[in-house]
């Protein structure tokens, strides 16, 4: 058997978490003498989220882009006829990518903004890293969501911890409309294991169920998925998590767990139950293109910065569903796109808010104004992202925007017709933010002493520029890897 | 006739436990407080030796004339029963040390209790059964009530008396109803007999009887109560060793007293709907919980109601179910009533839930110990009781039991509800003052219990083909 390089990219962040605590356990923890807590542990969970990053290199070098199918297959027996088996094909190892780089980012991003219990925090890290990760490899359902689930725990952890004054309330909300999705999940997986006689999503894949079997199953996997997606109208957990959420939380929030729902749709609701798929997306289409504008129409009347860019995901997200629903190869495409590029984008846009925050403590948009006097790079970089998140061509936003509109189109004109709207009120919304916070005069007498980004904040912000910047240029990056499993998800659907 | 070999075979561990129940009252007599000390130690090891027994005679066998019958079945439910019984018993040596109540007749007790647990786990006539259950409920009414100077403890065992005499008295009123109607008191002939409408009215009481051993609603009503007053090593060993073994015999009786078409017909619905009220009860019983006994309480008719569902699907599909399911809840019980027994402060026991706030930054270990237990006890992934749950819904889709699994599934998101508030307790909320440090019995069990409850979800695939091996035994 190849070394398993799969469970080598899971487990690295989760031996880190391990090992850091037996060494705190051991040393306890050091206070310096202006009170601080020693932060060094942060410096080490960095390090392992490094290695992470690195073994999934290693991981992305060894997969054949070209290749069809799952590869660097891992099987071992777990009980009964249910096996731990991980793979990958190139929609999961982008989302692997995307996530064993935000993950370092987002601790980067923590240096200096989380001053307390810092062992708990990187470890949660670390252990939600693994978690995240092993949602994309999973080659099993119930393996699938062991990792799914678990994922709940260290987020709501970070979240009631380090989180704002209503944290405990959003905590509370984030977990328990998750779990009750995903409990309907595990009910249709357990009825899926008992029919097909294997967890296999391999062979589920393959499996026809019966027409009203698949309905209810479909509904099953899609209570869970558009919960965490979120889709309107159970995305209201999303702003409250986002809002209270510390920035490095909501960073993981927004690019890396969001997108479970996408890939959960595309490897599991399409595959395996087409002819609900079909009869569904009417229902689909109509959500999402509500999700688009409903959620845009919000977000232009928010007072709070995070609190705007979580309505700007939801809205975002919408277009994924509309894009994967589609069951064109285009729109698929976009929808993948569209997911690897949110999580750039809307990871930047929360550092960005992030950033302001630290200095001012405050997210309120009207608090700032006139940015751009003290912090030119940082209004630099708002820029970008805010373009990028308007859809401006040269960035990724665009491509993952157009993309599945046009998959729409072709699938429904009316459904197109909408999206597109969100598209204009997406610039209104970001325009209105940007112009309120960084142009004009400096109205608040703080600000005259704000500083600009700093080296931390920066290497944090790099990478998500040139990602944004370099997928937008050059799309067929990411369209050569995803191009197997679009078509993948769609094989099935040719018969219905 | 006597045949030694296959008495041994049947009732090995019984014996074990009745010698040494006998001896330790006489060398109790004899020695007075002198024996109070060693009695535990003695205790635990006669115990863990019956589970040692229980596991060697693992196929069992048949004696005195058919009363008694032991199946791999009853042996698993033994085995994890004698071993929970033996770890609470160490964990209550400190406790009932500080109450200055550390006397030999409470491990004698457990002897006793877990000597009715044996004989209802063999039976395969009612008598049997009675005796067995009599000999259970008597030495927990007495344990109940163990710390008699104090009225709480006293008003337990009071109640937990009365009620348990009149569900007795309930339970064998069945028995009646079902010999009259059938002719004989034998598992296997009442099996066969017809079923008419006072056989059936019979079994009915004796379902509600049974009910009121395994704490399941409607008959549930006295477990918050009882939970709540009595010392807390004897809840300990309530919440584990007996609910095993009861609910197992719950479910012997059923699939092999009540068995063939009849149990589609005329039983399933009757333990769905108990199962049904348990589980709905139960989770939003313990919602307004603040003391953390008593919400454990109503935890375990919760958790009373996921097993019932397992024992509704049948013998095909439940029986093995019901053993990882019962055993998982067993093993993070014990960790969690260890995390009751380690709340003391200065001049006493706390048991508020808020006593452990900020317990993470105190004792990082402990907390972290206790969030895997209640994860465990949840049925969330990540620890053993997912998959006890994921057994039971395995069980409940093969026998088609739809609005079980349904109510199943909502109340495990209440469930979640109060199980997430302690967590948060103690991670979000600030700092209270320190524990004393407790004895290491309690403290080990929570953390091997911990860990159990993670080295089985991951290394499962032995101990399920067992408990499928040991359900094959059933159904043969």
């Amino acid at each position: 058997m190849d070394f398993p390089i799969l469970s080598a990219v899971t487990f690295t962040p989760l031996a880190g978490a391990i090992l850091i605590l037996l060494i705190k356990s051991l040393t306890g923890t050091q206070v310096r003498a202006d009170g601080s807590e020693d932060d060094r542990v942060l410096y080490a969970g960095l390090l392992f989220s490094i290695a992470t990053f690195v073994v999934s290199l290693v991981m992305f070098l060894s997969f054949d882009t070209q290749g069809t199918g799952y590869q660097l297959v891992e099987e071992v027996d777990w009980f009964a006829n249910i096996k731990y088996k991980m793979g990958v094909d190139g929609m999961s190892v982008l989302l692997i990518l995307l996530t064993t780089l935000l993950t370092p980012i987002a601790l980067i991003a923590s240096i200096g903004s989380i001053k307390h219990r810092l062992t708990e925090y990187t470890v949660a890290f670390l252990v939600l890293e693994t978690f995240m990760i092993g949602v994309f490899c999973a080659l099993d359902l119930v393996v699938f969501y062991v990792f799914f689930e678990a994922g709940l725990i260290p987020m709501f952890i970070v979240i009631g911890v380090w989180g704002g004054i209503n944290r405990i309330y959003a905590s509370f909300k984030f977990f328990l409309y998750t779990l009750l999705g995903s409990l309907f999940m595990l009910a249709a997986v357990v009825y899926m294991y008992l029919v097909a006689g294997t967890s296999d999503i391999v062979v589920l894949e393959q499996f026809e169920f019966a027409k009203s079997a698949q309905i209810w199953l479909w509904l099953a996997f899609f209570s869970s998925f558009a919960v965490k997606l979120p889709m309107w109208p159970v995305h209201t957990w999303l702003p409250d998590a986002h809002v209270q959420a510390p920035t490095a939380g909501s960073v993981i929030l927004a690019a890396v767990l969001l997108k479970m729902g996408g890939y959960g749709f595309l490897r599991f609701n399409l595959p395996m139950f087409p002819d609900a798929s079909v009869f569904f997306q009417p229902f689909v289409f109509t959500v999402s293109v509500i999700a688009i504008v409903y959620a845009s129409l919000v977000a232009w009347r928010q007072t709070d910065m995070k609190k705007l860019i979580a309505y700007s995901s939801v809205a975002h997200m919408g277009f994924v569903t509309l894009g994967i629903f589609s069951f064109t190869e285009i729109g698929v495409q976009g929808a993948i796109f569209q997911m690897l590029s949110h999580g750039l984008i809307s990871g930047a846009l929360f550092l960005i808010v992030g950033v302001v925050y630290d200095r001012m403590h405050t997210r309120e948009i009207s608090a700032y104004g006139g940015l751009v006097h003290r912090m030119p790079v940082y209004a630099t970089f708002f820029m970008l992202f805010t373009m990028a998140n308007v859809g401006l061509p040269g960035t990724s936003g665009f491509v993952g925007e157009i993309l599945t509109m046009v998959g729409a189109f072709q699938a429904n004109t009316w459904a197109a017709a909408g999206a597109a709207l969100g598209v204009i009120f997406s610039a209104v919304y970001m325009l209105t933010l940007y112009r309120r916070t960084v142009f004009g005069k400096i109205t608040n007498p703080d600000l005259e002493t704000i500083e600009d980004v700093n080296t931390k904040e920066l290497i944090c912000l790099i990478p998500l520029a040139i990602g944004t910047i370099l997928l937008g240029i050059l799309p067929n990056l990411i369209f050569d890897i995803t191009r197997e499993s679009s078509l993948h998800a769609l094989a099935q659907m040719a018969g219905g | 006739m006597f045949d030694l070999e296959s008495i041994l075979n049947t009732m090995a561990p019984e014996l074990l436990l009745a010698a040494a129940g006998l001896i330790g009252v006489t060398v109790g007599a004899f020695l007075g407080d002198r024996f109070n000390s060693i009695s535990f130690k003695f205790g635990a090891v006669v115990l863990f030796a019956a589970a040692a027994l229980a596991g060697n005679y693992w196929e069992g066998g048949r004696a005195f004339d058919g009363l008694v019958e032991t199946t791999s079945f009853a042996n698993f439910a033994k085995v994890v029963s004698f071993i929970a019984g033996g770890i609470a018993l160490l964990m209550a040596e400190g406790f009932l040390k500080r109450h200055d109540t550390m006397r030999y007749e409470y491990p004698l007790l457990i002897i006793f209790a877990s000597l009715g647990m044996g004989i209802i786990l063999s039976s395969t006539n009612f008598m049997t059964l009675y005796l067995g259950v009599e000999t259970l409920s008597l030495s927990s009414y007495v344990l109940a009530a163990f710390h008699r100077d104090s009225p709480r403890s006293a008003e337990a065992g009071l109640k937990y008396f009365v009620l348990g005499a009149l569900a007795s008295g309930i339970l064998l009123y069945g028995i009646s109803l079902v010999y009259g109607f059938s002719g004989s008191t034998s598992y296997e002939v009442v099996a066969d007999a017809d079923a008419s409408l006072g056989f059936m009215f019979g079994m009915v009481l004796m379902i509600t009887g049974l009910a009121f051993k395994v704490s399941a609603a409607p008959m549930h009503v006295w477990t918050p109560d009882v939970y709540e007053g009595s010392p807390s090593p004897v809840v300990t060993f309530f919440a584990t060793a007996p609910k095993m073994a009861s609910m197992v015999v719950f479910a012997i009786i059923m699939f092999t007293a009540f068995p063939q078409a009849m149990a589609v017909d005329n039983w399933q619905m009757i333990i769905g709907i108990i199962a049904a009220l348990s589980m709905l009860i139960g989770s939003f019983g313990a919602l307004p919980q603040t003391n953390l006994k008593r919400l454990l309480g109503y935890s375990s008719i919760a958790n009373m109601g996921y097993a019932l569902v397992a024992v509704a699907a049948g013998v095909q599909y439940g029986a093995g179910s019901l053993l990882i399911f019962m055993t998982a809840y067993v093993i993070a019980s014990l960790g969690l009533f260890g995390g009751v027994l380690s709340m003391r402060r200065e001049g006493g026991m706390v048991e508020n839930t808020d006593e452990l706030a900020g317990l993470i930054r105190r004792q990082p270990g402990l907390a972290t110990a206790l969030t895997v237990l209640l994860v465990s006890v949840s049925g969330f992934p990540l620890a053993f009781g997912f998959l006890g749950k994921l057994a039971v819904l395995e069980a409940g889709w093969n026998a088609g039991l739809m609005p079980l699994i349904i109510i199943l599934v909502l109340s495990s998101v209440i469930a979640m509800y109060y199980y997430l508030r302690i967590v948060k307790i103690m991670w979000f909320d600030d700092q209270a003052a320190d524990f004393e440090p407790v004895d290491g019995w309690v403290t080990t069990t929570i953390y091997v219990t911990a860990l159990v409850s993670v080295l089985l979800l991951i290394f499962v695939s032995p101990f399920s083909e067992l408990a499928a091996s040991a359900a094959e035994s059933l159904i043969s």
